[in-house]
């Protein structure tokens, strides 16, 4: 079988933009999600800004039960929940039911459950109050909290997976549910992905000296992919989900078609050749990005745009070098580039699902978003592709097709193609 | 503490679990925590931890086996705040 899949819903909880029209106000306008954190001054962080949604928590209550609000605390669910939630109603379709979904499966991400739960878990135990703990403890804690919650919600049936390859998780996510539809075991998959960094996971990104620590006392500069100054990643948290759908079954039911996943490939470099826990291996993200293009059918030169990982850290110029030789482009030849994370920093494994509906948005509305922070490209990066293909204010034109990869830890890489739909 | 009292605050330990909230304002000792409230099972242990906290008592697992409808619930609160069958 080989079936087209084609997005049919969007939600996203993002540090500058929570709900959809809010976050496309956000990036057609370059508006900045990153906040300073006294906490993190406090706690002797170097880096003490970060990229947190203005979420309104007790909102959740409009998504689930009150008997289920109360005692939900783990912050990446709620995001997860409330990005899914609202994907699925954008898709047209009803949150009640009584029936199970058999034909609709969710594919959700993260990569670290929640360390509040389990630091709770830990205070309680170490105080010898293990029975205070209670029954909401462990589904928060389980790293398939946020699809449990999603799938129990909407009453899915399909195949509902939880799936972890730290940064590269949201694109996988996105990945795997195109596959299962593509071969004819779904009809349609809920799939993204949420993270909520909290003080722990923070502390020991910061502790590797891979944070942006330069710019606390301004935090819509902290973040700034592609730049000469360019000193770090800023942390981020947030969410994103997608309807993906059997095109037939979407033309079937008369739903609108946002764009069209085309294909996308997921692999590793194996940590061999330049590769390493932390560092891709050039020849791995290089087969990745080739694959991704040559299972959509495309041509390299058809994409228009390429939403990069770009986190603000010395990989950039490898990523673009990577990207270069993948397409076989370079100069003014080289498309569109633009890294979300300098408007909402790197929120680790929501940050391929936000950035994929980023690059739909821009599809749907015919736009290119801005890269802030990039007064000062790195000569590094320009000596590979030309200044015009990096737009520091908002371009209008028409976007056919996206390229969008993440590169994580484990040196796992995965791109995706995304079109604008044409039946 | 009479039994009525005690069922007045235990009300307020159940509010959270349930969404039948027609069916807590008409609870008497009879009432079945899971099939008159629909109380996920699982919550009957948060509702023992609350009970617990606000009655500043504890309660055993052989009790808390006991509970399963409010007069039991009432019946295992009082013998632990020391007061017996009231």
């Amino acid at each position: 079988m080989n079936k087209r899949v084609v997005v049919t819903g969007l939600g996203v909880v993002s540090p500058n933009g929570v709900g959809i029209p809010d976050f496309l106000n956000a990036i057609q306008n370059g508006v900045s999600g990153i906040r300073f954190n006294p906490l993190y001054e406090e706690l002797k962080f170097s880096c003490q800004v970060a990229g947190t949604p203005l979420f309104d928590w007790e909102g959740l209550k409009n998504y689930i039960s009150e008997v289920s609000f109360y005692g939900l605390k783990a912050r990446g669910i709620g995001y997860g929940l409330q990005a899914a939630l609202d994907a699925w109603t954008d898709a047209g379709n009803q949150i009640e039911s009584e029936e199970t979904d058999w034909d609709t499966g969710c594919i959700f991400g993260n990569s670290i459950a929640d360390t509040e739960a389990m630091k709770n878990v830990i205070t309680r135990v170490d105080n010898k109050e293990v029975k205070k703990l209670g029954s909401r403890v462990v589904e928060q804690a389980m790293n398939s909290g946020v699809t449990s919650y999603i799938s129990g919600r909407l009453g899915l049936g399909n195949k509902v997976i939880t799936n972890s390859a730290a940064c590269a998780t949201g694109t996988q996510a996105i990945l795997m549910g195109y596959e299962y539809i593509k071969h004819g075991y779904a009809k349609r998959m809920l799939v993204g992905s949420t993270e909520h960094v909290d003080t722990y996971v923070f502390g020991a990104f910061d502790s590797m000296r891979v944070l942006s620590r330069k710019f606390n006392d301004q935090p819509d500069r902290a973040s700034r992919p592609m730049s000469t100054t360019a000193g770090g990643f800023v942390p981020g948290s947030g969410s994103a989900a997608l309807v993906l759908e059997d095109l037939d079954y979407a033309l079937a039911r008369g739903a609108k078609i946002y764009a069209e996943v085309l294909g996308g490939s997921s692999n590793s470099g194996g940590q061999r050749g330049g590769g390493s826990m932390t560092a891709p291996a050039p020849a791995g993200v290089i087969r990745s990005i080739e694959e991704a293009v040559k299972l959509s059918g495309i041509e390299p030169n058809q994409i228009d745009l390429i939403s990069g990982h770009l986190t603000a850290t010395l990989a950039d110029r490898f990523e673009i070098q990577n990207w270069s030789t993948a397409l076989g482009r370079s100069g003014d030849d080289f498309p569109f580039v633009n890294s979300l994370k300098s408007m909402i920093g790197h929120s680790l494994s929501a940050a391929g699902s936000i950035e994929s509906v980023a690059s739909i948005l821009q599809i749907v509305h015919g736009f290119v978003h801005p890269n802030v922070n990039l007064e000062d490209p790195n000569p590094e990066i320009t000596n590979i592709i030309g200044n015009n293909c990096l737009p520091t204010t908002i371009v209008k034109t028409d976007v056919n097709i996206v390229a969008k990869a993440n590169f994580g830890f484990g040196d796992v890489n995965s791109c995706l193609i995304f079109s604008k739909f044409n039946n | 503490m009479t039994r009525q009292e005690i069922l007045d605050e235990l009300k307020k330990v159940l509010t959270p679990y349930t969404a039948d909230k027609e069916a807590l304002a008409k609870v008497d000792e009879n009432t079945d925590l899971i099939k008159d409230l629909k109380i996920n099972s699982a919550n009957l242990v948060d509702i023992i931890i609350d009970a617990e906290s606000k009655y500043n008592i504890e309660i055993d697992y052989d009790s808390a086996d006991r509970m399963t409808n409010v007069g039991s619930c009432i019946d295992v609160i009082s013998e632990k705040m020391g007061q017996g069958q009231v």
